[in-house]
């Protein structure tokens, strides 16, 4: 009807009634406008997908479509139930997130394959007669045409491509680097596989098929935990969300949860409701301190010492004056507290050594397989000194006998946790303790006490194989070192909580800022709860502990306090690190898939920090000398030496991966083995003995070792996570930057002994930066390929996460927009096209591998003691005092045909992970009816990976998570070593498989694995170490316990056996030159980047919604007091720098920051309202531009059980909280706003 | 040309008028509105908006009134030409400076807020502009009239006014040897009824005076066709007790 006629038809009376005594109306008027409302919610179909981003939300939701356009999205509600008394997992999912449809479409979204403009013109015309691996290499071989383009990144000037010339451009790179140079100088970073699997393993695959170099990234990202390896074995397992509502107290660390985690945020709220205590502990008035009932706020970057304190407290009262039973029957079977510790001599003092093992014993205490991997302790019960089950040296070789019974071998036993009574005890000596409190810089409290600390420990002389010696418990050293008074006498032990004595309260005060009294509520209302409890306390940690480079000593401390109180493998207790934290629950599944472990094996994986480290050059620039960190009771040794000589000393004993691996190219090295007919492994080792080959680690600067083509995919790595961003930009892309120090050379300072020094740094290093993403990223400007890859909505893939139980997919809503592809059809197209063009100098080739010594691998036993072969300490042993050597064959014209099938070696070798092993040919035989198998070519018979859906079912058929009849297998092969039945925990879910349709339908809760260390049942949360405490499945470590004692020799040098309070370390980047305007107002400040509110995680900010609701571009926080000292107010624009670099920002003037920080939300970048910076006169910068990356020698350790390498596991990590930064008002916004000059333009 | 312009444009003006109108009424109900700009800047628009729309009221019915009464209601009334036109160049004289006063105030303010001028449309403040100068046009047709204050004049723009309204095929002619002035604006007045439909101009037609005499504060729209029956003696108008839920059926149910 017509709207006009209606409103004009007065001839029908419009009222129907009143009513309300007259003062409302009832009307008949025409209601059609309603219907545009109607419409304006009606869609046509709803599919679920998630945010694929590196947020580990993993939050389901759907996805509205209508008129084939993707209109908004909301939250999904139908999560699989928990259990009854125990809230549901909804609400789950965060404005961020609901804000993605909007980027679908925006702008930004990169729409087209693009190319660098003056590459692509030289291409197009030495194509003409070339080619296209003779195109590539015409360029790469003229350094002026290479130069033409290389120095010209990130200003701009990208044309428009073909997807088939541009996966030819790089195809034709990536095959004239392996014939050149070698396979291991093409590159891959991708982070986070959990978040979108199949994006991940497809790029992997590529490459591992390729023999490139996967690059790590928890460990890049300084997320990882290497306080987690050190004491658990394990890379980081933590409570799902739902196990907080357990806890009756929860201590939050250094974690802002409802900004960051926001969709697990109402569990905390919930927890609360129940009655559970929380303490806040956070420097800023954060969004989660309101949550406390106490709010602590130590001095940024002095965490340890508060967590020192509350365990001088815990110990103290818990486990000195009253042992509290629960506590101290916990340490003694879950512990390595009762095992026994060699005193060693040095300079007539004694310090703790090595843990005492069975080999030091006459007759190794009857132990033949491994003496020198099983550790001792005393049996209470007769006094004598027994090998308790469990230790490391049980896994290997043996079976039966590791695990965490109170037995050692047959007999039954106690341990003695304490020498302490007067009969335990020959003597009370005094042991020297490190402690590092004075090393203080400036801007840290120093306090007066010595470095050496001499405390009087309970002692027994014990006769061994090489003479009599002097040992003790790790919980007397414990103790000792907590600086506890148990009546021994001595000096450094405080009676009382007030004396002003390592680690008690009212010396954390001085430190901390952190009045002692609450110090000391906190610690025994923790310790309290966890008594009456049995372990429900929790600490939720992040990353305000993690990011600094001494973490670990923030991470144990707090570790320290959770194991004395036995809350670590009990439900509603244990650590929760939630910082960039994945669960790729199906891992054991997508391992294969990922690395194309179903061709070949080993693959070459690499970790991130030392790459970068070496290969931006920033190792150059290193201002940490060794001598600051190390401890003054470092036993004898070559202590002298740069990080980087560390590093190379790592990788040369196989600790660390390498990339490139050997100077000279791997598939030459094979050639000529095989020419002068030795085995290759041979004649790598006699090559690099005789100096013929050379480790390329040892000269990262020469251009063999180089790494050339990069391929950057679902990251943002010069945008977000590039630590030393300037370096980056100066040395590996060859580009404008802002770096402002100069490097040791030209400085005149200390230069490495083992690196080699090239006096002229190379700049440019990458032939070609290749970046995936579906937006221009920071990094997709400085890129010389850009593809456009399907976002979240537009893809098929699968997602996990450790903050709940489930696995849910990615799905594709609608088709990719524009002419955007998904992960893995772009990396299909790149293999087909490499397959086309690398047979014209590439055929059949042997590639030499070289793979560090692994954790969970009988490898991992390999250096009780260090030894450096080159010094002649050792022979070269690969794979036991040097890196594995591994022949590896590569079909290089079949490589697309190997991408898109499922190779033979899971028949044959089957499958496994973390030290356990299975037969998976039923999977492939179900794999190849589920997908079907190629009728001929390389592959023939061979189950099809075509689309990514097929890829996605290899995931779920291979994974003991997703399919029952492999948890079973994988339980029952964890039965062999351990001698007890655990298939229990899978049985009855044999018949469970899920399939991708299945979690299409709605999110699927995971089965229980041997690969993770909580289990999924009707009485428990997944809560990390469940199964170590319930199951008696030891850790995997030395001990076979949590290991709070590290005696590895580098530990010990390092002083971070037992765990200390360091202050941040003194980087040294405010120095004269960088500010000669000392008149200027300015502020030196504490440089901290947490998560920001307004971005989706690291991945962008740059939307609408988001740029409105912060300040439309970057911003810095800084206190009141710091801005009145600078004259700066709120709003105006400053400047932030360093020798490192600057950035241009916001000042946001806020209450919520203490003096002396200043805090600039992570991946801010400077692609949005940036403008130039006065220092370096180039763009802003972004909050890596002032920092970077400085390595840690204790993370280098490898062959030695649980510290040894795995990817993405143990390695050096890329700290970065311990910068300074000059923090100022900038005279002049300069927008750089000028036409570009006409060499720019093109 | 003369007889185009004001023989036949006339015609085309109003015939767009309506037709515009009504088509956007049935099409675009939801562009119907008068934009206003009080939720972005309230400067100078509360004085504006009130000069302005005072005069322009007072103007428009001026001219309704002045231009569509039939002569000999006037004369019938016994108010002389000479009185009417003293009164129509007073009272059009002071509403017409009100209106110009506000709409330079409000053309000012469109044209110079930031936030006011981004977010205007062409339309927007080219409908202003072109009200501005149809004042300043009338305004100056006042120092023509005074020339000739018998009134003489304006007959022939009610004669020409009232020949449009009644299809007199003659109606040009009677104000063809008017000053240019009264031409241009003229002419210009019937362009602005042409643009009406396509401006925020519409607003006219929806001025909300039902509000004056509506009866209920509450307003609630049924779908229904009939009325409910009437309550009867049964069930008590006003519940005498307060407590409990109300019975099913003995309370109106306003809204389904």
């Amino acid at each position: 009807m017509s709207h006009l006629l209606d409103r004009l038809n007065f001839l029908k009376p419009k009222e129907l009634e009143r009513f309300s005594d007259g003062w409302g109306q009832v009307t008949r008027e025409d209601r059609d406008w309603e219907e545009t409302y109607r419409n304006r919610w009606r869609h046509d179909k709803i599919v679920r997908s998630t945010h694929g981003v590196n947020c580990t939300g993993s939050c389901s939701w759907k996805i509205y479509v209508k008129s084939g356009i993707v209109t908004w999205e909301t939250q999904q509600t139908d999560y699989p139930r928990t259990r009854a008394d125990l809230p549901n997992h909804e609400p789950r999912g965060c404005q961020r997130g609901a804000s993605y449809s909007w980027y679908l479409y925006s702008a930004n979204r990169v729409k087209h394959p693009l190319v660098r403009g003056r590459l692509m013109r030289m291409w197009r015309e030495l194509r003409r007669t070339k080619s296209p691996v003779q195109a590539w290499a015409a360029i790469q071989k003229d350094p002026v045409l290479r130069a033409e383009y290389t120095r010209i990144r990130g200003k701009g000037g990208f044309v428009r491509a073909s997807w088939d010339e541009a996966t030819e451009i790089v195809a034709a790179a990536n095959a004239w680097t392996a014939k050149t140079y070698g396979p291991d100088r093409v590159f891959g970073f991708s982070p986070i596989p959990a978040m979108s699997m199949v994006s991940y393993a497809a790029g992997s695959r590529y490459l591992s098929l390729l023999g490139g170099t996967c690059l790590s990234f928890y460990d890049w990202y300084c997320d990882l935990p290497p306080s987690s390896p050190q004491t658990w074995g394990e890379q980081t397992d933590v409570p799902e969300s739902a196990d907080w509502y357990n806890a009756g107290f929860l201590l939050i660390w250094g974690s802002n949860v409802p900004q960051t985690r926001t969709p697990d945020a109402h569990f905390y709220t919930e927890a609360r409701y129940r009655g559970t205590k929380s303490a806040v502990i956070c420097p800023d008035y954060s969004e989660a301190s309101k949550f406390g009932d106490i709010w602590l706020n130590p001095k940024q970057g002095t965490d340890s010492a508060l967590a020192m304190a509350m365990g001088h407290v815990i110990l103290r009262e818990f486990h000195l004056d009253r042992q509290a039973p629960y506590f101290e029957d916990y340490a003694r079977k879950y512990t390595d507290m009762p095992m026994l510790v060699r005193l060693d001599e040095k300079d007539g003092r004694l310090v703790p050594g090595r843990m005492l093992r069975a080999d030091d014993f006459d007759g190794k205490l009857g132990q033949t397989n491994n003496p020198d991997w099983k550790t001792v302790a005393f049996d209470d019960g007769t006094g004598g000194i027994v090998v308790p089950n469990g230790s490391v040296g049980f896994r290997w070789g043996e079976e039966g006998r590791w695990n965490l019974e109170e037995r050692a071998g047959d007999k039954e036993t106690r341990l003695r946790l304490s020498l302490i009574l007067e009969e335990d005890h020959d003597e009370v000596v005094g042991v020297d303790f490190p402690y590092f409190g004075g090393a203080a810089h400036q801007h840290f409290v120093k306090c007066g006490h010595p470095d050496v600390l001499t405390r009087n420990i309970p002692a027994r002389r014990v006769k061994l194989a090489d003479g009599e010696a002097l040992v003790v418990t790790v919980f007397d050293l414990f103790c000792a070192n907590y600086g506890l008074d148990r009546g021994l006498g001595g000096a450094w032990i405080a009676k009382s909580y007030d004396e002003d004595l390592p680690y008690t309260p009212a010396w954390a005060e001085k430190i901390t800022g952190v009045p002692a009294d609450k110090t000391i509520t906190v610690a025994r209302e923790f310790a309290l709860n966890a008594e009456k409890t049995h372990g429900k306390s929790m600490v939720i940690l992040g990353a305000g502990l993690n990011h600094w480079y001494h973490m670990d000593m923030n991470y144990r401390g707090i570790i320290n306090l959770l194991v004395m109180c036995g809350c670590v493998g009990q439900s509603g207790g244990g650590w929760s690190h939630y910082v960039g934290q994945e669960k790729l629950r199906p891992q054991t599944g997508w391992l294969p898939l990922a690395f194309a472990l179903d061709w070949n094996r080993p693959p070459r994986q690499m970790n991130g920090t030392s790459a970068f480290y070496a290969h931006t050059d920033q190792w150059r620039y290193e201002t940490l000398n060794v001598r600051e960190i190390l401890s003054p009771t470092a036993p004898e040794g070559d202590w002298d030496a740069a990080l980087i000589d560390y590093n190379i000393r790592a990788e040369r004993m196989g600790w660390l991966p390498s990339a490139p691996q050997l100077k000279t190219n791997p598939l030459e090295v094979a050639k000529a083995a095989r020419a002068a007919g030795k085995d290759p492994k041979e004649y790598v080792v006699e090559g690099l003995k005789s100096g013929t080959l050379q480790m390329s680690c040892e000269d990262p600067d020469a251009p063999e070792n180089w790494p050339r083509n990069l391929f950057v995919w679902r990251s943002n790595l010069l945008g977000s996570s590039g630590k030393g961003h300037e370096y980056f930009i100066k040395h590996l892309l060859g580009t404008d930057n802002g770096v402002m120090g100069k490097d040791l050379g030209a400085e005149g300072r200390e230069k490495p002994k083992e690196a080699v020094w090239h006096d002229t740094a190379p700049e440019g290093k990458l032939d070609l930066l290749v970046c995936i993403d579906f937006r221009m990223s920071t990094t997709a400007v400085y890129a010389d390929v850009v593809l456009p890859t399907a976002s979240w909505y537009e893809k098929n893939d699968l997602n996990t996460s450790d903050m709940h139980p489930f696995i849910h997919p990615l799905q594709a809503a609608v088709d990719p927009a524009y002419e955007s592809k998904s992960d893995w059809e772009i990396f299909k197209a790149i293999a087909r096209k490499f397959s086309e063009v690398a047979p014209e100098i590439l055929g059949v080739e042997t590639d030499i591998v070289q793979a560090p010594i692994l954790h969970d691998t009988p490898g991992e036993l390999a250096q009780p003691h260090v030894r450096d072969w080159k010094k002649g300490e050792c022979d070269l042993i690969p794979g036991k005092t040097a890196p594995n050597y591994v022949a590896v064959e590569r079909d290089y014209p079949a490589l697309y045909d190997r991408f898109v099938s499922v190779g033979p070696l899971l028949d044959t070798l089957g499958n496994g992970g973390k030290g356990i092993g299975w037969n998976t040919e039923a999977e492939i035989h179900e794999l190849a009816k589920l997908n079907g198998v190629w009728a001929d070519g390389p592959a023939k018979g061979r189950p099809k990976i075509v689309t990514d859906i097929d890829a996605t079912e290899v995931i779920l058929m291979l994974a003991p998570e997703t399919n029952g009849e492999v948890a079973v297998k994988a339980w029952q092969a964890l039965e062999k070593p351990t001698g007890r039945h655990h298939a229990h925990l899978a049985e009855g879910q044999e018949h469970n498989k899920i399939r991708f349709r299945d979690i299409a339908a709605q999110p699927r809760k995971i089965i229980s694995s041997p690969t993770w260390s909580g289990i999924e049942s009707e009485e428990v949360c997944y809560n990390a170490g469940y199964t170590n405490v319930h199951e008696l499945i030891p850790w995997r470590t030395v001990t076979g316990r949590q290991q709070l004692y590290q005696d590895h020799l580098w530990m010990r040098a390092f002083g971070e056996a037992l765990c200390q309070y360091r202050p941040p370390v003194d980087l040294k980047t405010i120095t004269a030159e960088v500010n000669p305007e000392t008149d200027r107002p300015h502020v030196v400040l504490n440089f901290i980047t947490p998560h920001q509110k307004w971005g989706i995680h690291s991945t962008y900010s740059d939307n609408l919604h988001m740029l409105t609701l912060n300040r439309g571009g970057p911003v810095v926080w800084i206190s009141e007091v710091d801005a009145k000292k600078a004259g700066i107010e709120d709003n105006d624009w400053i400047e932030a720098f360093n020798v490192n670099g600057a950035l241009t920002a916001r000042a946001v003037v806020s209450q919520r920051v203490k003096e002396g920080m200043t805090l600039m939300y992570h991946a801010q970048e400077k692609i949005v309202n940036t403008p130039g910076s006065e220092k370096t006169g180039i763009r802003g910068g972004i909050h890596n531009s002032v920092t970077r990356a400085v390595p840690k020698p204790t993370h280098m350790i490898g062959g030695y059980a649980q510290l040894a390498y795995g990817f993405n596991y143990y390695g050096t990590v890329g700290s970065n909280r311990d910068e300074f930064v000059i923090v100022r008002k900038m005279n002049k916004v300069d927008w750089l706003d000028r036409p570009a000059t006409q060499e720019a333009a093109e | 040309m003369h007889n185009f312009l004001f023989g036949i444009y006339p015609y085309i003006a109003l015939a767009v008028l309506v037709l515009g109108s009504i088509a956007r009424y049935e099409r675009d109900p939801f562009t119907w509105k008068s934009s206003s700009s009080q939720l972005l800047r309230r400067r100078q628009l509360i004085l504006g908006s009130v000069l302005f729309h005072v005069g322009v009221i007072v103007i428009f019915f001026g001219h309704l009134i002045g231009l569509l009464t039939p002569i000999w209601v006037f004369d019938a009334v016994g108010i002389s030409h000479g009185a009417k036109q003293t009164l129509a160049v007073v009272a059009g004289g002071i509403a017409g400076v009100m209106a110009l006063a506000g709409g330079i105030l409000l053309f000012h303010r469109r044209w110079t807020d930031p936030r006011i001028r981004t977010t205007s449309s062409f339309a927007d403040i080219g409908i202003l502009g072109l009200l501005i100068a149809q004042l300043v046009l009338g305004l100056l047709t006042i120092f023509v009239s005074l020339q000739h204050l018998d009134g003489h004049e304006m007959t022939k723009f009610m004669s020409w006014a009232q020949g449009i309204w009644t299809f007199d095929s003659a109606a040009a002619s009677y104000i063809a040897d008017v000053n240019i002035l009264f031409k241009l604006h003229l002419f210009l007045g019937l362009t602005i009824f042409l643009l009406f439909p396509f401006t925020r101009l519409v607003h006219m037609l929806s001025v909300p005076l039902r509000y004056l005499y509506r009866p209920g504060y509450q307003i609630v729209r049924s779908r229904r066709r009939v009325a409910l029956p009437e309550r009867t003696g049964a069930v008590p108008h006003r519940a005498p007790e307060r407590r409990g839920a109300p019975v099913a059926g003995t309370q109106p149910r306003p809204a389904e």
